[in-house]
């Protein structure tokens, strides 16, 4: 049965049902109704809630928790997730799974509390420091939320990495009717025999750490890390193309702008104008090779990337296209959002040119 | 069918329930919605508005720049959106709290005495469901039978303010036929 | 032959990076020894700083975490609240404690979290080199302090113990000294407190060990202790701050 939820509250009921036992958070705009939510749900199933005294002490009790083998997660806004980067670095380097949350808003500074896709840098290409990803995942509907968010603990223990869910205020605002899949059981979760639960002693001691002081021994973790990350890009990359077969002018967005702009390529094209948009569903594996394939076809002219940033995604745009056909760039920022109108007019300008 | 609906008001004016209504029947009817309210500081009080969009497919933009229809609780909500009205389109006007007429005659106006027809209706905080009524008669959008249903389970754990609201939704309903 | 001294079984069998008169090597004894009395063995997860015991997780014979600096009472709640049933203790030093990890220790002691703190207070930076520490006594020299710690330019030294027995969540509160035997065996008992309050479930407890740090003091070991209980316990007056089965 379908039922209306807000898509931040329903990002924390899938994280329930997905197994989530311990959330650890700060207050920040626009993602309060998670923790709020997680608050009363989680003692409801034995799990644990705690507000932390700041956005760095909570990613640390992810870390303790994660370690210790539970399925953990925060969740935060674009000032928050930057006091987390230390944390997700540090994560990232002791190869714990958890699962982070960013309702994206309006930078740099404080900046607003209105839509933005600005922490797209921040998030695929690091943010803390060294060499590590994460999985990042950019849902455009609450359902889609839903979804990932079901399955995030899953592929963060698959892998033994965070897993970053990308929203922006509209994702965790907007009110949509989802389906709710079946809550998980624990009982068949993989075993984590390298978890620090407390028992080891001796030989079977475990120890949960990202120090690698020998020189040797940190470059055979960065390249173990970077072979993760290759079995990712085989079996995680995903994305959505719409109406891409003949299309001309090939629109890429993610998350809700992805909605948006479907909405152009279908104002686009009864208008006549043969439009197309590829949507990454993960920015972190990014689907790269889908979208080369689509630049090296004859039928595209060029490529628009739309974003609510200065530019950022369009990098890796520019790197998949790879300078077969032009990339151009439509963007909005401070929180305010494009129309699907805007874009149209966007690209019936050009078009005229 | 698409149907973009925003809705504007005071905070306090039950400007997102009544938004929500209408997200609520429209799933209850088995078509797709989106409910996006204005956030921020303007919850505390001041200004408040939502956007819905009514869809038979998977709805793609949540976003909506030309409404089918504005629903203006106040006096500045009225002014901020009219303009973007599709033409053709339909205007919904709480005319006990704005004196004002559209000037704009490639809409529909449809001026609603929210206040009064609540306190009609027994209960002066039933001006949202008075204009949701009207909508209901405007657009055709839903049975309004569908509509009592979605108001008897929203208010299940407080039966005594449901006679009051379905009477708003009566009344609203009446006067935007006349 | 009868037995009259044994390693304890909560260390492991690595060897000590510690230098020569450091008091770490004590410390870490002391701890060991308690876990090893309160068998509660195969029941402990620990959590090490950064610092001169960032590897600390080599050593103590129990599944260990290494923390980001400063972070390690957030990790230790983490690692609690998913699971209530074990022994859980972080060690940290003076600049992870009371410099970047204040807000850390603060709220843990405020929120009474049933975790053990061992704290130790050397009043300088050992890793990096003997910078000022928060705890650095006044007058005081240190690589970053060379003409000694002024209040005008660094303030006062912070008293940890003091500051967190004005809190109700702490259910034990004490500073120790190691250095003699005498305050070596006072400090094995507070810090079996300290776990036995975790144990029946009372509450945060933390143990403050004032430590030597000849190397970067640039003292002798003897010269060291001897600073410890003449110079140190001065500004760091030991004994019990806080105990909530004597109020």
């Amino acid at each position: 049965m379908k039922v209306l939820m807000k898509g931040n509250e329903a990002v924390a009921e899938a994280a329930v049902r997905g197994g989530c036992r311990a959330f650890f958070g700060y207050p920040i705009t626009p993602q309060n109704e998670i923790p709020e939510y997680l608050s009363r749900r989680l003692p409801e199933v034995g799990g644990c809630f705690i507000q932390a005294e700041s956005e760095v002490s909570a990613i640390n009790m992810v870390y303790g928790a994660a370690a210790a083998g539970a399925r953990a997660m925060t969740s935060s806004s674009s000032p928050g997730i930057s006091l987390k980067q230390e944390g997700i670095s540090y994560i990232c380097g002791a190869e714990l799974p958890c699962v982070i949350v960013n309702m994206v808003r309006g930078g740099p500074g404080l900046g607003g509390i209105q839509p933005a896709q600005s922490d797209y840098f921040q998030t695929v290409k690091g943010g803390g420091h060294g060499d590590y990803h994460m999985l990042v995942y950019a849902p455009n509907t609450v359902q889609e939320a839903v979804n990932i968010m079901y399955d995030a603990f899953d592929k963060a223990d698959a892998y033994r990495m965070p897993v970053m869910i990308l929203g922006d205020g509209m994702i965790g605002q907007i009110m949509e009717a989802v389906e709710l899949p079946p809550i998980k059981d624990p009982a068949n979760f993989p075993k984590k025999d390298w978890a620090t639960d407390g028992t080891g002693v001796g030989k079977d001691r475990r120890i949960v750490n990202s120090l690698y002081i020998e020189p040797d021994v940190l470059e055979e973790v960065n390249h173990r890390l970077f072979a993760r990350y290759d079995e990712l890009k085989k079996n995680e990359t995903r994305y959505e193309e719409f109406m891409c077969d003949d299309a001309e002018i090939v629109l890429v967005a993610y998350g809700t702008v992805a909605r948006i702009a479907k909405s152009a390529v279908s104002e686009l094209r009864a208008k006549g104008i043969k439009a197309g948009l590829i949507r990454p569903i993960t920015l972190y594996p990014f689907p790269s090779e889908a979208i080369n394939a689509i630049a090296a076809k004859d039928c595209v002219k060029s490529f628009i990337t739309t974003e609510l940033s200065m530019g950022q995604m369009i990098e890796d745009v520019k790197l998949a296209v790879n300078g077969l056909k032009p990339v151009d760039f439509y963007g909005r920022t401070g929180g305010n959002v494009m129309t699907p109108e805007d874009l149209v007019n966007y690209v019936l300008n050009k078009e005229d040119k | 069918m698409e149907e973009k609906i925003i809705i504007a008001g005071f905070g306090g004016q039950g400007v997102l329930s009544l938004g929500q209504f209408i997200a609520y029947a429209a799933i209850a009817d088995g078509k797709e919605v989106t409910w996006l309210p204005s956030y921020g500081p303007e919850m505390r009080g001041g200004t408040s508005n939502c956007s819905v969009v009514v869809c038979d497919k998977e709805v793609a933009s949540p976003i909506v720049a030309r409404p089918d229809c504005l629903i203006a609780m106040n006096k500045p909500s009225l002014y901020k959106f009219v303009n973007n009205v599709k033409e053709g389109g339909t205007v919904i006007v709480n005319s006990s709290l704005i004196p004002d007429k559209v000037e704009r005659t490639d809409v529909k106006a449809v001026y609603i005495d929210a206040q009064e027809l609540a306190l009609q209706a027994g209960n002066a905080r039933t001006a949202n469901i008075v204009v949701l009524g009207a909508y209901v008669k405007l657009s055709g959008l839903f049975q309004k039978e569908l509509v009592a249903e979605m108001i008897k389970n929203k208010f299940a754990n407080k039966p005594k303010v449901i006679p009051a609201n379905l009477k708003a939704l009566d009344l609203g309903f009446e006067a935007a036929g006349k | 032959m009868a037995v009259v001294f044994e390693k304890t079984n909560m260390l492991t069998e690595t060897p000590f990076h510690y230098c020569p008169g450091c008091t770490h090597g004590i410390a870490h004894r002391l701890v060991a020894e308690c876990l090893q009395e309160l068998g509660v063995e195969g029941n402990v997860i620990g959590i090490a700083p950064v610092g001169c015991a960032v590897f600390a997780y080599n050593y103590f014979n129990c599944d260990m975490q290494q923390a980001a600096h400063g972070r390690a009472p957030a990790v230790a709640t983490g690692a609690k609240r998913t699971n209530p049933d074990k022994v859980v203790f972080a060690y940290q030093g003076d600049g992870d404690l009371a410099s970047i990890g204040t807000a850390e220790i603060i709220h843990a002691a405020a929120r009474g979290e049933n975790i053990t703190v061992i704290f130790i207070n050397n009043a300088i930076y050992g890793m990096t080199g003997g910078q000022m520490a928060p705890t650095t006594l006044l007058g005081q020299k240190s690589t970053t302090s060379q003409a000694g710690r002024s209040v005008a330019l660094n303030g006062n030294p912070i008293k940890v113990c003091e500051m967190l027995a004005t809190l109700d969540g702490p259910s034990y509160i004490a500073r120790c000294a190691l250095s003699d035997t005498a305050n070596v065996n006072k400090a094995k008992k507070a810090i079996k407190k300290a776990f036995e309050n975790q144990i029946a479930g009372k509450g945060f407890a933390m143990v403050e060990l004032l430590s030597s740090c000849p190397t970067n003091w640039g003292m002798t070991p003897t010269q060291a202790v001897d600073f410890v209980k003449e110079e140190m316990t001065k500004v760091f007056p030991l004994g019990v701050y806080k105990d909530i089965d004597k109020e």
